[in-house]
């Protein structure tokens, strides 16, 4: 580093010379460069020289120096022959992990799987996310429909209305599906899922059978519609600058949009927030006078104090436990309205009967709860939420568990303060 | 949904610092206040002991910063485990990120990988398909850089309009931390690559079997095989025991918890290539392999979540500046916006495909600010405005959105998104 700031320092009379350098150096020392980046480079030597006229006197003009010497460190040479290192892999390992499938077709198993199969593996392990006919539930990825919406102001990018492959959805139901227990379709299942994926795309008819065979002769509507990146030609000439205005640039500026006008950034969760927002909400605006604070901060520390006197539970434990249940709240609802999704609903949840829900298909270990009568209390929720499978093997619910007692504690609150009523 | 969108009229916390506005104003007018009593009485930390070391095996900040955390956004996504946070840029300084504050960014949750029972498998077209272990791993030759990561969603959010009150929001889907690892090259030269392999993919062992393709050119050139960032083991978050670094590139190619490079002789379209992370245009098209992060800088403080509340007088703006084509060389910024700009005093290393750390310090009249940074990169391409960048691709790009950032900056100093004419 310090050799080349002694070389070019002095050197570097104006910052429009050692730039000019700087690059030249990058060129030489940056080991294979990949051709559009070359290319980006290659633009600057000229570029700097005319820019940096234009540029403000600035008494750091000596920091592209530093740079330079960034640039020199060269990566480690490569050793003929290798390093003797690591090991063969086995067939079986290889075929173990290389799942991918490709566009060509490359990675796919043997297997097939029809429409109707389909829509009964979809619906049993798909559709608590994506809806029965993939018009998803919340926020879930919409994978059916969207037809023609790609140029509207709200698109909707589904399989039929987006996706370039079929390939991209075999390869990514087998690798990652079903959310919290991936891998563990079998072929004949994805070919299924990936068949009525299909029709509800209106791509095939009903008695549609995809396979290993027929599976490249598939082709998504939107394949053609993809480019590849042409910001160099694009976006560069507009965008490199040799001259830019600094002063006197425009005569007006106004303000165009606020994001307070929206008013959907997350509030700090810090206690005196959480203190102040009870008393906050409409009333507190900029232009409010500064006198009126110091009451409204006594009154927000007063609040909290008189909410622990009514409450059974600890509130910050329920409100612990809410932030908590988000990581159950994919499968399960609670509260108002609650209804068994692909676990099920919570209300009411302590004092109930294990495996005691109408309408929802337990494992059998939760069946034999139910047929012994045994209900959910404290110490048994507690054990299964920090081991389900431990707690109660063979348990459909995916869920790793809760590594920590003050997080099963706060969710247990949490359930009891917001489903108690059946 | 329940969702909770407590409002950013500026912020009570935002408020409360803005009001003392007023009384720092005095002091630095140079009013003298009464005598402190911080000086004046004994305070315990000057009396009795302290705790000793081994207190704390591993040190924490002190509980004074404990709001310098990563926030989410609650709304963003359908559930915590495929979701994202953000790095709090506006409580940071210099360019390098510390470990614990680094955003995080899953698509299975983040995968707890016994670091005896992993293994990396190059396959496909090579001579010898090979395993390693991480011990494996370690005996090579390693390297150490600098290197941002950014999603290529940061600032996403904010096609459309200003949306989101706070750097940490509109830009910290960022981090930038010293990596030492293994050069890719020498794993795939252990290999041996075929003639026809043009190609990688990269594949994850989280839940998410996360996997992106990557041309060799690029494999080839400055990708690292990484285990350590900022000197310690990788954190579980950042992809425990070993991650891919592709300096300038989107995040989303960085697969954490790497577990096998396959070589071959075209692209995959995964699903993270295809439906994700390409950048739809309003004609319906959509640009795909978009990797490299063009140039791209915000001003970290003042910000929304950082309000100016000392009142008239000297202050510090600063912020960061980064391009994935190589180095920033220049930083202007604008407090009238853009009127009249200024160019920033760059400070710190100026590294390859690392954040810069740009200050602008001036005396402040009391009067409202329109700030902006506007970014130079050693292509000699300029950060462009967010108008400039919707008229060639839209609003419904999501990906890459390095337009300029705008602050609104009121008498009170206290901070706001928004954008302007």
């Amino acid at each position: 580093m310090s050799k080349f700031l002694k070389i070019f320092a002095p050197a570097g009379a104006g910052a429009a010379s050692v730039l000019t350098l700087a690059y030249v150096l990058a060129d030489q020392f940056v080991v294979d460069l990949p051709a559009p980046l070359r290319d980006a480079v290659a633009v600057q030597p000229a570029q700097a020289q005319d820019s940096a006229p234009a540029a403000e006197p600035t008494p750091v003009a000596e920091a592209p120096v530093v740079q330079v010497a960034a640039f020199t460190e060269a990566s480690v040479p490569s050793n003929p022959g290798g390093y003797g290192l690591g090991r063969e892999a086995h067939p079986a390992e290889i075929a173990a992990w290389d799942i991918d499938v490709r566009p060509d077709g490359q990675g796919l198993p043997a297997g097939e799987g029809d429409v109707w199969t389909g829509e009964e593996v979809f619906v049993e392990k798909c559709a608590v996310c994506h809806g029965d006919f993939g018009e998803a539930v919340g926020r879930w990825p919409v994978l059916a429909g969207g037809w023609n919406t790609l140029e509207d102001a709200d698109p909707v990018k589904t399989i039929g209305s987006y996706w370039p492959y079929l390939s991209t959805v075999y390869d990514y139901v087998n690798r990652a599906m079903p959310f919290g227990y991936a891998q563990s379709l079998e072929p004949d299942e994805i070919y299924a899922i990936t068949a009525y994926l299909l029709y509800l795309n209106n791509l095939v008819e009903d008695d549609f059978v995809l396979n290993n065979e027929n599976f490249t002769e598939v082709r998504l509507p939107n394949e053609d519609n993809f480019y590849l990146d042409d910001r160099l030609e694009t976006e560069f000439p507009v965008f490199v600058r040799p001259e830019i205005c600094m002063e006197n640039c425009k005569e007006t500026v106004e303000i165009t949009m606020r994001a307070t006008v929206l008013d959907v950034t997350p509030e700090e969760d810090g206690t005196e927030e959480a203190a102040a927002l009870a008393v906050e909400e409409a009333s507190v605006a900029e232009e409010l006078p500064v006198a009126e604070e110091s009451t409204e901060t006594e009154e927000a520390a007063a609040a909290p104090t008189a909410e622990v006197a009514v409450a059974a539970v600890d509130p910050a434990l329920v409100e612990k436990g809410e932030g908590v249940f988000r990581k159950c709240s994919a499968c399960h609802q609670v509260g108002e309205g609650a209804t068994n999704r692909s676990g099920p609903q919570l209300n009411g949840l302590m004092g109930r009967t294990i495996g005691g829900v109408d309408g929802f298909r337990y494992s059998g270990v939760f069946a034999d709860a139910q047929a012994a009568g045994e209900v959910w209390n404290h110490e048994n929720l507690s054990a299964f939420l920090a081991d389900p499978r431990g707690a109660m093997s063979g348990t459909k619910m995916t869920f790793r568990g809760l590594g920590s007692q003050d997080d099963i504690d706060a969710v247990i609150a949490y359930l009891t303060s917001v489903g108690g009523d059946l | 949904m329940d969702m909770k969108f407590k409002g950013t009229k500026p912020s009570r916390r935002a408020f409360l610092s803005g009001a003392l506005a007023a009384g720092g104003a005095a002091a630095s007018a140079g009013v003298v206040k009464a005598q402190e009593a911080v000086i004046t009485e004994k305070q315990p930390w000057s009396q009795y002991l302290g705790e000793g070391v081994d207190a704390f095996p591993y040190g924490s900040p002190s509980k004074h910063e404990a709001h310098v955390v990563r926030r989410s956004v609650e709304w963003l996504t359908a559930d915590p485990i495929s979701s994202v946070n953000f790095t709090p840029l506006h409580e940071l300084d210099g360019i390098i990120t510390p470990n614990g504050l680094c955003f995080e960014r899953h698509h299975g949750g983040i995968a707890e990988v016994e670091p005896a029972d992993h293994r990396i498998m190059i396959n496909g077209l090579v001579d010898k398909p090979l395993v390693f272990t991480m011990q494996d791993l370690m005996r090579y030759p390693r390297e150490n850089h600098v290197y941002f990561l950014e999603c290529a969603a940061n600032s996403g959010m904010e096609w459309a309009g200003a949306q989101l009150n706070g750097c940490q929001f509109t830009h910290g889907m960022i981090h930038n931390v010293m990596y030492t690892g293994v050069p890719l090259r020498l794993l795939l030269e252990e290999a041996g690559v075929k003639t026809n392999g043009k190609w990688i993919m990269v594949e994850g062992a989280d839940a998410s079997g996360m996997n992106r393709s990557i041309p060799m050119e690029k494999a080839l050139d400055d990708c690292l095989v990484a285990f350590k960032m900022n000197g310690e083991a990788l954190r579980p978050e950042q992809g425990y025991p070993v991650r891919l670094v592709v300096p300038g590139w989107e995040g989303n190619v960085w697969i954490k918890w790497l577990r096998r490079i396959e070589v071959g002789d075209q692209p995959w379209h995964a699903r993270e290539e295809t439906s994700k992370y390409t950048d739809l245009f309003e004609n319906g098209q959509a640009r795909r392999f978009t990797w490299e992060m063009d140039a791209k800088s915000v001003i970290t403080n003042p910000s929304p979540q950082a309000p100016l509340t000392h009142g008239k007088g000297w202050t510090v703006l600063t912020g960061v500046a980064w391009s994935g084509r190589g180095t920033i060389p220049r930083v202007d910024v604008t407090l009238d916006g853009g009127k009249n700009w200024h160019q920033a005093r760059m400070s710190g290393p100026s590294m390859n495909k690392s954040m810069h750390r740009f200050y602008y310090e001036f005396e402040w009249d009391g009067t409202p600010l329109l700030l902006q940074s506007r970014a130079h990169d050693s292509t000699g391409y300029v950060q462009p405005t967010k108008n400039e960048l919707r008229a060639i691709r839209g609003e419904n790009s999501i990906y890459h959105n390095n337009g300029i950032q705008t602050w609104y900056v009121n008498e009170q100093g206290i901070a706001e998104n928004v954008e302007i004419s």
